[in-house]
C-alpha cells in the first residue's frame, strides 16, 4: 500500500485557510504596548506625571518670583490664587510654587541619575558576571555584596564631613547605591536565560560570548529592567528626601521636595502648605511611577500576574 | 442510572483578544464503575472539561449548561458545597504529581490531613489507613515512607502517592489528567496497570483525559474524541479503534507510528494543517480546515448523530462514504 | 574495513561524561561526588545513517547528545567527526566545525528566542559562520530552508509566539539546516509535538535526510517513532549502552532483557491486542547514577538477574545471533 506523503485535501470554496495566520505579526513589545495602554491607572498616571515634569522644567517661568528672592511684604503668606503667590510662601518669604518646582527638578534628576546608573552599569555588571558563571562571577558577586553592606548613611555622612555639603556627593551616594539591586536582579535572569534551549542553539551555531550577551540575554531580560527601573525612581526620590530631611541633603537655598518637607513639617501649625504643596507633588509622583512600574510589569510578563 | 450526566457543557474564557470557546455543547453520561477515554491533542478541550466538572477553572472562565451528580448539578453548587464533594467523592489527579503534593509537609501528614479533614478521623486511625492505601498502590516499606517528603520520592512514585491521596476517600469518580504523559514507558505501565487495579478493587470510575491512544486503548471501555472544543465522536473503545467513524479519530489513528510496523515503510499518514487557533475557527466544522473527506457541507456546523447502540459521531459525510460498518 | 572507515562520518570511542555533583562530605578535601550521566559508549556513524538512541529519563542520551555537540565537557574518550578529534577542543576551533554538526532540540518554543523574527532565528548560524556572505546570498539560503521545511516565505517578519509547537519546530530544523551541515542530532525533537502534527515532522526528517544525505542521530523515548526512522537503534540504561542493533532486528528479536521490558511497556494503540498482551512490568526505580549498582547497572530491576550479575561487568559484544546486534548481558 502506498499511503500519500500529504493528503491532498479537496477545495472548500468559501473556508479561508489561512485561518491561523490571519492574525497580523506583532512583537512582544507591540504587544506588550498594547497591553499597557490597556491598563487605565498606568496611563493616567504617565499623563500625570508627564504634566508634573512639564512644570518642574518649564513652569516657574509661569510666576514672577525668583526662587531665593524673599518677600519681606509676605512671610508665611496663606496661597491665594488672585495674589502673587499661588502656594504661598515660606519663613522667609520664599514663594512656594517656584520652590516647589524648583525642588522637583532636583528630586526627579536625582530619580533619573539613580535609574540611569541602575540600567547602565547595573545591567552590563549582572548580565557579564550571570554569564561569565564560575570565579569571575563569584569575585564579582562578593565586591557587589561588599558594597552592599557598606553603610551609605555613615558614608554620606563621611563624604560631607570631608567636601562639605555638596549637591554632588547626594548623586554619588545615589549612583553608589542605586544599581546595586540592578545587578543581582539582570544576574539572576541570565542565569536563568542561559540555560534556555535558545542559548544553547547560539551556542551550537558558535555565536561568541558577546554576541549572547547582546541579542539573546539583554533583550530578554530588559522587560525586568525596565520595570525594576521605573520602580527604583521613587525609591530615589525618598533616599534623597530622607537625606535633605535629616539635612544632610540639598543646602540653601537650592532645595529638593525633601528640604522642602523637613521646613514644613517644622512650619505645620503655623502654616500647612508648606507642608502640603510639596508632600502632594512628592506623593503624587511616587504613586504615579508606582502605578506605571505595575503597569509595565503587567503589560511585560503577562504569565505572571 | 449514571453516575455523572454532563448535558449541553459550555465554558468559555474571557481573554484580551475575545472570547475563547474552549468547550461546546458537550454532552456525555459515565456510568459507576466505567472509564471513559477523553481524547483531543492541544486545544481541544479536553482538560478544561475536567476543570469545569472539578469547579476549577481559571479566574476569567466560565462554565454553563447541566453536570447533574445523584442529581445535583455540580456547576451550580456554591464553593463550600463543591469543596464537601471534590476530594471526596469526586477526586483529580494531575500530569505533574507536584500539583497536588505540599513540599514542606511529609507524605504521611498530607495523606493522614485528608482522611481527618474529610472524614474526621482520629490520628491512629488516619495513620491505619493511609498506610492501607499506600500498601494499596504498591509502595514498599509504606511506614517508613510515611515520614518522607515528596522531594524524596521519584516522579513514578509521586504519582503513586497522589493516586493513594486520590483514592482515600473512596471516591466514586476518579478524573485523571495525562497522568502518564510526564512519566517513561515502563512506569507508565506501572501506573496503568495500577490504575486498572485500583478500578477493580474500589469501583471507582474513571475519566482518563489524555492525547495518547495507546494509553486509551489499554484502559477505556469508552472513548470520547474531541477537536477544537467539540465532540467529534463517542463510542465503545473497539468500536473506535477498529471503525472510526469520523475522519479526525481516522487520521489520528494512522498518524500513529506502530511499533510492530517494519522501517522499510517509510512515510507515516498525516493529518495536513496545523492545530486549531481557538481564536480563529472556522464556520462549521471545526476539523474542515484538515479533512481529506470535506465537501461543501462543512461549512455548516456537523451536528452531533446518533448512528449505532452507544455510538454517536459530528460529520456531514455518512458512515457509508466512510466505508464504516456500524 | 578501510572501506568502513572512509564512509565512517562520527567515530565515537569509550566516551565518558561525568558532572561534578558536590562533595562526599561538608569537608573541602573530601573526594568530589561524580554523577556518570555517560560511562564507556562506543559507536560508528555511517554518513547518511540513522541512529536511534533510546532509554527514560536519566539514561544518559541527552548528555551523549550534548557532549557530542560540545555543550557538555567529555570526561574521557574520542569523539571523531570526519576523522577530527573533537573531545577537549577549544571553543575557537570548534566554530569551523560546527556548519558540519547541528542540533534540533526538544521543546520547538524555548529553543526560538522570542524577541527575533523568525527570518532573523533562522539565519543566525549562517550569519555568524559566514559573516562575509552578502544580504542577497543569506536571502537566498533563507528562502531555500524555508521551502524545505514548508513554511511560506510571509512569515519571515513574525514571532515564534505567534507560531504553533509543530511550525516553530520546522524554524529549528530550518536553522539547523542553513549551514548545510552532514550530520544533525535531534534531542527528543517530536516528544513535545501533538500527534497529528508528529507525524509532518518525522516525514519531513525522512524527507530531508533521504534528499540532503544526512546522518541523523535521533534521541527519543517513544519506540515507535524510533523504529520508524532509524536504521540502527541503541538501547541505553545508566549511561551504558545495554543493546545495539539494525532497528527491525532490534525491535522484533530484542535480546537484552532491558529492551524486551521497555518494548512490552509501550501501549499500542488497539483494545484488543492491548488487552492481551502480557505486558513485563519493571518493578522499582531507576537506581541513583551517582552509585550506579556494582556489575549490571540493571540488574537490580532484571527479572533474569542471577549472582554473577552483580560481579561481573557485562561488556557489549556480538550477540549469538550473529550480524550487527550487540549486546551486554551474561544470560547470553
Amino acid at each position: 500500500m502506498i499511503t500519500p506523503r500529504v493528503p491532498l485535501l479537496p477545495p472548500l470554496p468559501g473556508l479561508d485557510e489561512d485561518l491561523g495566520l490571519a492574525l497580523q505579526g506583532r512583537g512582544l513589545w507591540t504587544d506588550a504596548r498594547r497591553r499597557f495602554l490597556r491598563n487605565r491607572a498606568a496611563v493616567a498616571s504617565l499623563f500625570v506625571l508627564g504634566l508634573i515634569v512639564l512644570l518642574c522644567v518649564a513652569g516657574s517661568a509661569l510666576s514672577p518670583n525668583i526662587f531665593d528672592e524673599p518677600d519681606f511684604a509676605a512671610m508665611h503668606a496663606p496661597p491665594s490664587l488672585a495674589g502673587q503667590h499661588w502656594f504661598g510662601t515660606d519663613n522667609l518669604g520664599r514663594d512656594l510654587f517656584v520652590r516647589t518646582l524648583l525642588g522637583g527638578r532636583i528630586s526627579l534628576m536625582v530619580g533619573a541619575l539613580g535609574a540611569t546608573v541602575a540600567v547602565l552599569i547595573g545591567t552590563l555588571y549582572g548580565a557579564t558576571a550571570g554569564f561569565v558563571g564560575g570565579k569571575t562571577d563569584s569575585v564579582m558577586m562578593r565586591f557587589l555584596e561588599i558594597l552592599a553592606s557598606f553603610p551609605v548613611m555613615f558614608l554620606v555622612i563621611l563624604l560631607m564631613t570631608f567636601f562639605g555639603r555638596e549637591l554632588w556627593l547626594i548623586f554619588v551616594a545615589i549612583g553608589a547605591v542605586s544599581w546595586l539591586d540592578m545587578a543581582r536582579i539582570v544576574r539572576g535572569q541570565t542565569l536563568s536565560l542561559k540555560r534556555k534551549e535558545f542559548v544553547e542553539v547560539a551556542q551550537v551555531c558558535g555565536v561568541s560570548s558577546f554576541g549572547i550577551i547582546r541579542r539573546h540575554i539583554v533583550p530578554n531580560a530588559l522587560g525586568i529592567v525596565a520595570v525594576y527601573a521605573t520602580l527604583l525612581v521613587p525609591s530615589m526620590i525618598l533616599f534623597e528626601s530622607f537625606l535633605s530631611y535629616l539635612g544632610l541633603g540639598v543646602q540653601e537655598p537650592m532645595t529638593s521636595w525633601g528640604a522642602l518637607l523637613e521646613q514644613g513639617a517644622k512650619s505645620l501649625e503655623a502654616a500647612p502648605w508648606e507642608l502640603a504643596f510639596p508632600a502632594g507633588f512628592l506623593v503624587t509622583t511616587l504613586f504615579c511611577f508606582n502605578f506605571i512600574g505595575d503597569g509595565l510589569r503587567d503589560a511585560l510578563d503577562p504569565k505572571d500576574r | 442510572m449514571s453516575l455523572l450526566d454532563v448535558r449541553q457543557l459550555n465554558v468559555r474564557f474571557a481573554t484580551p483578544d475575545g472570547t475563547v470557546a474552549a468547550v461546546n455543547d458537550l454532552s456525555f453520561a459515565l456510568n459507576p464503575g466505567e472509564s471513559l477515554g477523553i481524547v483531543g491533542e492541544s486545544g481541544s478541550g479536553k482538560s478544561q472539561t475536567a476543570f469545569a466538572l472539578m469547579g476549577l477553572l481559571a479566574k476569567n472562565g466560565t462554565a454553563s449548561g447541566m453536570v447533574d451528580y445523584g442529581g445535583v448539578n455540580l456547576l451550580a453548587l456554591d464553593e463550600a458545597e463543591l469543596n464537601r464533594r471534590r476530594g471526596v467523592e469526586i477526586t483529580m489527579i494531575y500530569q505533574d504529581p507536584m500539583t497536588s503534593l505540599n513540599p514542606y509537609l511529609t507524605i504521611g501528614e498530607q495523606l493522614m490531613e485528608v482522611l481527618r479533614f474529610h472524614k474526621h478521623m482520629d490520628k491512629s486511625a488516619a495513620f491505619a489507613e493511609s498506610l492501607r492505601m499506600l500498601d494499596a498502590v504498591k509502595i514498599a516499606e509504606s511506614t517508613r515512607r510515611m515520614s518522607m517528603y515528596p522531594h524524596e520520592f521519584s516522579g513514578g512514585m509521586r504519582q503513586r502517592v497522589v493516586i493513594a491521596m486520590a483514592l482515600l476517600c473512596r471516591p466514586k469518580l476518579l478524573i485523571a489528567d495525562e497522568p502518564t504523559t510526564a512519566l517513561d514507558v515502563t512506569v507508565q505501565a506501572q501506573i496503568l496497570q495500577l490504575l486498572q487495579d485500583l478500578r477493580r478493587d474500589f469501583q471507582t470510575a474513571i475519566i482518563m483525559i489524555t492525547h495518547d491512544l495507546g494509553v486509551v486503548a489499554g484502559i477505556c471501555d469508552r472513548v470520547l474524541v474531541m477537536y477544537a472544543g467539540r465532540m467529534m465522536e463517542e463510542g465503545a473503545a473497539q468500536d473506535i479503534f477498529a471503525q472510526p467513524s469520523h475522519p479526525y479519530t481516522r487520521g489520528l489513528l494512522q498518524a500513529v507510528p506502530c511499533l510492530d510496523a517494519s522501517h522499510g515503510e517509510q512515510y507515516l499518514a498525516t493529518i495536513p494543517g496545523n492545530p486549531p487557533n481557538v481564536l480563529a475557527l472556522p464556520p462549521g466544522c471545526p476539523f474542515a480546515p484538515r479533512c481529506v473527506e470535506r465537501f461543501d457541507a462543512c461549512l455548516r456546523p456537523a451536528p452531533l448523530q446518533r448512528f449505532a447502540v452507544d455510538r454517536q459521531r459530528a460529520c456531514h459525510r455518512t458512515t457509508t462514504e466512510l466505508g464504516v460498518v456500524a | 574495513m578501510s572501506q568502513a572507515q572512509d564512509q565512517a562520518l562520527l567515530v565515537v570511542d569509550d566516551l565518558h561524561v561525568h558532572f561534578n555533583v558536590g562533595r562526599e562530605s561538608l569537608l573541602p578535601w573530601s573526594p568530589p561526588r561524580l554523577l556518570k550521566a555517560v560511562s564507556g559508549v562506543s559507536f560508528t556513524l555511517r554518513a547518511g545513517e540513522t541512529l536511534g538512541i533510546v532509554g527514560e529519563s536519566g539514561c544518559g542520551k541527552s548528555s551523549l547528545a550534548r557532549a557530542l555537540i560540545g555543550l557538555n565537557p567529555v570526561t574521557a574518550g574520542s569523539v571523531k567527526l570526519a576523522g577530527r578529534e573533537l573531545a577537549g577542543l577549544p571553543a575557537s576551533q570548534w566554530r569551523p566545525l560546527r556548519s558540519e554538526m547541528q542540533m534540533i532540540f526538544q521543546d520547538p518554543l524555548s529553543s526560538l528566542n522570542p524577541r527575533m523574527t523568525i527570518g532573523e532565528i533562522i539565519a543566525e548560524p549562517l550569519r555568524t559562520l559566514q559573516p562575509s556572505l552578502s544580504r542577497v546570498d543569506v536571502k537566498h539560503e533563507l528562502d531555500r530552508v524555508m521551502a524545505r521545511v514548508g513554511l511560506l516565505p510571509n512569515v519571515i517578519n513574525r514571532y515564534p509566539h505567534e507560531f504553533s509547537g509543530g511550525q516553530c519546530q520546522r524554524v529549528g530544523i530550518a536553522r539547523a539546516l542553513i549551514v548545510r551541515p552532514k550530520l544533525i542530532i535531534c534531542d527528543e525533537p517530536v516528544s513535545a509535538l501533538d500527534v497529528s502534527i508528529q507525524a509532518q515532522v518525522i516525514n519531513l526528517l525522512v524527507d530531508l535526510q533521504k534528499d540532503e544525505g544526512l546522518a541523523l542521530i535521533f534521541i527519543a523515548h517513544d519506540l515507535a517513532v524510533v523504529r520508524h526512522i532509524s536504521d540502527r537503534v541503541m538501547v541505553m540504561y545508566l549511561g551504558k549502552v545495554m543493546e545495539s542493533a539494525p532497528a527491525d532486528e532490534l525491535f522484533s528479536r530484542p535480546q537484552h532483557p532491558y529492551t524486551q521490558a521497555l518494548l512490552s511497556a509501550v501501549p499500542i494503540p488497539d483494545p484488543q491486542r492491548q488487552r492481551s498482551r502480557v505486558i513485563q512490568i519493571l518493578e522499582g526505580d531507576l537506581p541513583s547514577p551517582i552509585s550506579p549498582p556494582s556489575g549490571c547497572v540493571f540488574r537490580t530491576r532484571c527479572p533474569q538477574a542471577f549472582a554473577d550479575c552483580a560481579t561481573d561487568v557485562p561488556e557489549l559484544r556480538e550477540a549469538e545471533c550473529g550480524g550487527a546486534h550487540r549486546l551486554a548481558c551474561r544470560r547470553h
